[in-house]
């Protein structure tokens, strides 16, 4: 059933480039190609456009300019902010504490942690995919805790975390709290709650191969990488130039148009988390339904295959993804929804992305609502749930 | 009926055939039957425990949180499989 129109619905972690970030893009790499270290006028063109990037950026991540460095990827900030921040701190003790929920590159700097002796404190969530901001409290009075994270949103679920008051419970034990607002940053608020800020530009539409991160002065933070004087040492060979730009530029125009891409995000996933269950029998929407990201939304359906139900929706034109057992190379299902204890199998997980033509993407919404009901009765069909 | 509840066998499979397995097995069972089904795909953990929830079946005694907590004879891995995993649920009361 091939269908000429696609619907990227996948854009959670990996936007399209939004068209503001293409422009500038090319633009840069007319103008920022060269080594911004360099003393000569094409190293110091390249400079001046990294320190506006650089500049654009914290403001609107409301961080001082000389906080911010870029880096190579989202995950390369947060195993940095992850790792640095325990090196600094690890008079005070060997425990990192996160939510069960955290981006898996922030629960992979814990494990790497923990290979070399140090400890890692997860905390549970609630059926929502929340943490319990009293037991987080708790849990950083205890002895020995160096480093806290918490997510702002979740990327796979949409629930926004109550980071407002885990930075007060952080400041109280005297622990510095690492914010990843990967999956929110470009689509909702950032609050100023946070020690350690990691953003994620692909998230937002900018350009793959960048990621940002912000330590706050006074927070005792030891590059966990070999010396190099890029990036303040926390990005070893530097970030490229016109990459930071772009996302900059992107940054600046989401920002600018937020409020309108919003609420027609916020419209469209409503109706698709009302619609969904009505149209399609046993299917278990998971994550708030209010206090959430505006473009996000995951369903589980009971008797589908995860891995065939994408197949038969990228068929029909539509990029999801899915957080069942079957699409990752092991066989554990997402660790967000084991977690949250809510049906892993069948899983689909839709990200809209901003900045698509007026009346497309809710268009598509319709489109999407006619062609599931099918979808999901092939698959059934295929392994014999069609009959339950 | 002697022997404990029907035994429902799905190891080796893997998501979503334990839950569907199991679906059909009770599907002509009355309500308040108990049922025990053997799995040994993780992802069995929460997926069983859903298909409860979402049928109104109530999860009688959900398998250890840790292989630890298994005993011997079920917390042996079969090759390229994880432990087996006991499931044991009393079905809704009506239809089933």
């Amino acid at each position: 059933m091939a269908n000429s129109r696609r619907a990227y619905w996948d854009a959670g972690s990996a936007a399209p480039l939004h068209p503001v970030g293409r422009t500038a893009l090319l633009a840069a790499l007319d103008d920022g190609w060269a080594d911004p270290r360099r003393l000569h006028h094409e190293g110091r063109r390249a400079a001046l456009l990294l320190s506006g990037a650089r500049e654009s950026v914290a403001g609107l991540l409301g961080a001082r300019t000389e906080e911010v460095t870029f880096a190579p990827s989202a995950t390369q900030a947060l195993h940095t902010a992850v790792l640095g921040t325990l090196a600094g701190r690890r008079r005070a003790g060997p425990v990192l504490v996160a939510s069960a929920v955290e981006h898996s590159a922030v629960l992979g700097a814990g494990r790497h942690h923990e290979a070399r002796g140090g400890e890692t404190a997860l905390l549970d969530v609630d059926r929502l995919g929340r943490v319990d901001v009293d037991r987080l409290a708790a849990t950083l009075r205890r002895p020995g805790v160096a480093a806290a994270a918490l997510q702002l949103a979740n990327g796979e679920v949409g629930t926004v975390q109550p980071v407002g008051a885990a930075y007060a419970a952080a400041r109280e034990s005297g622990v510095p709290l690492i914010v990843d607002s990967g999956a929110a940053a470009g689509h909702i608020d950032l609050p100023g709650s946070w020690d350690l800020l990691v953003a994620d530009p692909h998230a937002w539409g900018g350009p793959p191969g960048v990621g940002i991160l912000a330590v706050r002065a006074g927070v005792r933070f030891s590059s966990p990488w070999p010396e190099d004087e890029a990036e303040l040492g926390r990005a070893p060979g530097g970030v490229s130039v016109p990459l930071a730009l772009a996302s900059a530029a992107v940054l600046v125009e989401v920002s600018r148009t937020r409020a309108a891409s919003d609420a027609r995000r916020r419209a469209l996933i409503d109706r698709l988390r009302a619609a969904v269950p009505t149209l399609v029998p046993d299917v278990e929407v998971v994550g708030d339904p209010a206090d959430r990201l505006p473009h996000v939304l995951t369903f589980s359906c009971l008797f589908a295959d995860g891995e065939a139900l994408v197949a038969e929706l990228d068929r029909a034109g539509f990029a999801v993804g899915s957080g069942s057992a079957c699409t990752a190379s092991t066989l554990e299902p997402s660790h967000v929804l084991a977690a949250m204890g809510v049906l892993t199998g069948g899983n689909v997980r839709i990200a809209l992305p901003s900045g698509c033509p007026e009346g497309a993407l809710e268009a598509d919404v319709e489109r999407f609502l006619t062609v599931l009901p099918e979808a999901v009765g092939r698959v059934r069909a295929m392994l014999g749930g069609d009959a339950l | 009926m002697t022997g404990g509840p029907l035994e429902v066998d799905a190891r080796g499979q893997r998501c979503p055939l334990p839950v569907i397995t199991l679906a059909l097995a009770v599907r002509d069972l009355p309500g308040g039957s108990e049922v025990a089904l053997l799995a040994t795909d993780p992802a069995t953990r929460y997926d069983i425990p859903a298909w409860c929830r979402m049928r109104g079946h109530e999860l009688v005694s959900p398998p250890p949180a840790t292989i630890k907590e298994l005993p011997d004879d079920q917390g042996t891995p079969e090759p390229g499989e994880g432990p087996v995993l006991r499931f044991v649920v009393r079905l809704a009361p009506g239809v089933p």
